[in-house]
């Protein structure tokens, strides 16, 4: 199993347009990826809702997983987007 | 028939009169409803099916609405569409009819273990519940073969009346036929009075016993005062018809702002992001009176990066494409309180480390900040004109001149929201280029009241003489000096005080875009020896209450009747 830590770096955390995004790319991963917050039960970062209900704010530490073929690369694109702020105007458009 | 008056919160001003249509919720289905086509209850195995295929086809439908819709419409109904298509929630729903659970009683269990989660989290979250609603109704009515939306076809306009509007349902109405929106529940800053202020209806939330109104009925929805009139006299509807007459001529008007005699008044927008300066394209505005750079600093552990502010101001002087744009240097503390550059604790902190004093804990982050004003202005080859707020001392004012200056920001100004400030404008204007007034904390310090304190806003009235007194000193300073002294703030978005303003001397007025249409219909109907006028009537009143009806007295009547 592949995991990785990273650091939220959208100004609302990830809600509303992040997570729209988030769940959007997850969702097109060919691979299944989880998140959770360091140490609580991860969820399935395809689900918008579930993602919300994180409450990962701007700064929160977030781990993502997932197994099998093209992990790594699927867990690397995830984490390079919750890596952006996404609510910077300049990066949306 | 008597009229009768119901009460509730308005949204916007405008205000019209027609027949009341009430949109029903759709039936209730029970938890244990039985699922059939064609009279034969299906089993097990195609219940399933059935269930799990009317979850991508509500977010089908849903997405096509979207596609027909614009703007707020297209985003609410793009995110509903979202949320029908989670995998978490069509999960869920299996997992409870997979061990045993009826079906409707499982997509309600489902729906309801997030929405529960989303009311506990509240703020954002919890207003996503009533999207969760919807599409928890939608796949009901898809699983049961029953109609997905109460919508009734429109005939004819009409003021559409319900318990509340789902965006869905909002969207799903002949939009062309609707005349105003009325709900019984529903916030001023929810989905439906957001929707309803893109299309320009009136919309009138939290009315108790609106869908107690028969079918038929002629109301008259006024959004300025929050009051439906059911059955409303001659008088009534003759005012609100001249109003809408009156609405529908203002907000044509796209001229630049000036009395009736020519006397220009620039009239301008406030502003906190990129975005909302994007927004102003088509607007006729000229300019941003007021850029609250804060906006990019709140909610954050430390300051946005020199690039990332950079990206922020040129994107809002190229969307403004040469027009003015006023931007504010960072003004936290007090209500504003920043992680990384408001001292904690302090006793009093509206009278604090705040606005332009940060600079003396923080200097990097106001330098930071010119850097980056400066970088975007070079960028975008516009001048932006920047001012600092909470400036207490020419003193202040000449060392803030000279950061700017330094880093070839060529107009530079301060904010006059202090009474020290104003008392000394005559040197304070000497050492800048235009002052702008903040109203609001200018009447907060003068009146000694604290602008959170609700029950104290009479004495935070923009009304209140002592508060005009040091307005139309500094504005009459500045016409000797013949420098631009402008108002940001409550102020200039009333129509009235607008001007009394102009007949200070008050060169420019920056308030939300929404309320420039009134304001320049006002200007326009008046010259400026009648401002002059109306300034002097304001400033020779004892008390706001008395300042405000000696100028109303005294303004045209027809305007009178247009703005209410």
């Amino acid at each position: 199993m592949v995991t990785r830590t990273v650091k939220v770096a959208s100004t609302s955390g990830l809600h509303a347009r992040p997570a729209t995004i988030v769940s959007q790319a997850a969702a097109a991963a060919d691979v299944t990826i989880n998140i959770g917050l360091p140490g609580q039960e991860p969820v399935d970062a395809s689900s918008i809702l579930l993602l919300m209900t994180l409450g990962a704010e701007h700064g929160a530490q977030v781990v993502l997983s997932a197994e099998g073929d093209g992990a790594q690369e699927a867990v690397d694109k995830l984490a390079e987007l919750i890596e952006t702020n996404l609510d910077d105007p300049a990066v949306a458009s | 028939m008597t009229a009768t008056q119901l009460q509730g919160v308005g949204v916007g001003r405008l205000a019209v009169v027609g027949p009341v249509i009430q949109v029903a919720p759709l039936p209730e289905v029970a938890d244990d409803a039985v699922v059939e086509r064609d009279g034969v209850a299906l089993s097990a195995d195609q219940i399933r099916t059935v269930v799990d295929e009317a979850f991508p086809a509500v977010a089908a439908d849903l997405q096509q609405q979207a596609a027909d819709a614009t703007g707020t419409v297209a985003d609410v109904l793009a995110a509903t569409a979202a949320i029908a298509s989670d995998p978490a929630l069509r999960g869920e729903t299996l997992k409870r009819i997979d061990a045993g659970t009826a079906p409707i009683a499982a997509i309600n269990g489902a729906v309801e273990m997030f929405a529960r989660i989303f009311t506990q989290a509240g703020g954002l979250l919890a207003e996503r519940v009533t999207d969760l609603h919807s599409v928890r109704d939608r796949l009901v009515a898809k699983v049961m073969g029953l109609p997905e939306s109460s919508a009734p076809s429109l005939d004819e306009p009409v003021v559409v009346v319900a318990v509340d509007l789902a965006p869905a349902d909002t969207a799903a109405l002949d939009l062309d036929k609707v005349l105003a929106i009325v709900t019984e529940l529903g916030g001023p800053t929810g989905h439906t009075a957001i929707i309803a202020g893109q299309l320009g209806l009136p919309c009138v939330v939290q009315v108790p016993g609106a869908t107690k109104i028969a079918e038929g009925t002629v109301v008259a929805v006024d959004a300025a005062t929050g009051g439906i009139t059911v059955n409303p006299d001659d008088e009534l509807v003759k005012e609100i018809d001249a109003r809408a007459a009156a609405q529908v001529e203002f907000a044509a008007d796209t001229s630049p702002g000036a009395t009736s005699d020519g006397h220009k008044v620039d009239l301008l927008a406030n502003i906190g992001t990129g975005d909302d300066a994007e927004r102003l394209k088509d607007s006729a505005v000229e300019g941003v009176g007021l850029f609250r750079t804060e906006v990019l600093f709140l909610d954050r552990t430390s300051a946005p990066t020199i690039e990332e502010q950079s990206r922020a101001y040129a994107q809002a002087l190229r969307a403004l494409g040469g027009r003015k744009v006023v931007v504010r240097t960072l003004d936290a503390g007090a209500d504003k309180p920043l992680a990384f550059a408001t001292l904690p604790d302090e006793e009093n902190p509206a009278l604090g480390v705040r606005g332009y004093r940060t600079v003396r804990a923080h200097p990097d982050l106001m330098a930071t900040q010119l850097d980056a004003l400066a970088g975007a202005a070079q960028e975008t080859g516009v001048d932006p004109w920047v001012m600092a707020p909470m400036i207490a001392t020419p003193a202040e004012a000449r060392e803030f001149v000279a950061l700017a200056r330094a880093r070839g920001l060529k107009t530079v100004g301060v904010m006059v929201e202090v009474p020290a400030a104003a008392l000394q404008a005559r040197a304070l204007l000497s050492e800048v280029d235009f002052v702008s007034l903040g109203t609001n904390d200018l009447a907060q310090y003068t009146m000694a009241t604290d602008r959170l304190r609700g029950e104290l806003s009479d004495l935070l009235d923009p009304w209140q003489p002592a508060v005009l007194q040091l307005v139309a000193s500094t504005a009459r300073t500045g016409k000797e000096l013949g420098k631009p002294v402008g108002v940001c703030g409550e102020s200039a978005s009333d129509p009235y005080l607008a001007l009394v303003l102009t007949g200070m001397g008050v060169t420019s007025l920056s308030m939300s875009v929404s309320a420039v249409p009134a304001v320049r219909y006002a200007l326009r109907r008046h010259d400026l020896p009648t401002c002059q006028r109306l300034a002097e009537l304001a400033l020779a009143a004892t008390s706001a209450p008395e300042a405000r009806e000696r100028v109303r007295d005294a303004v045209e009547p027809a305007v009178l009747t247009a703005l209410g």
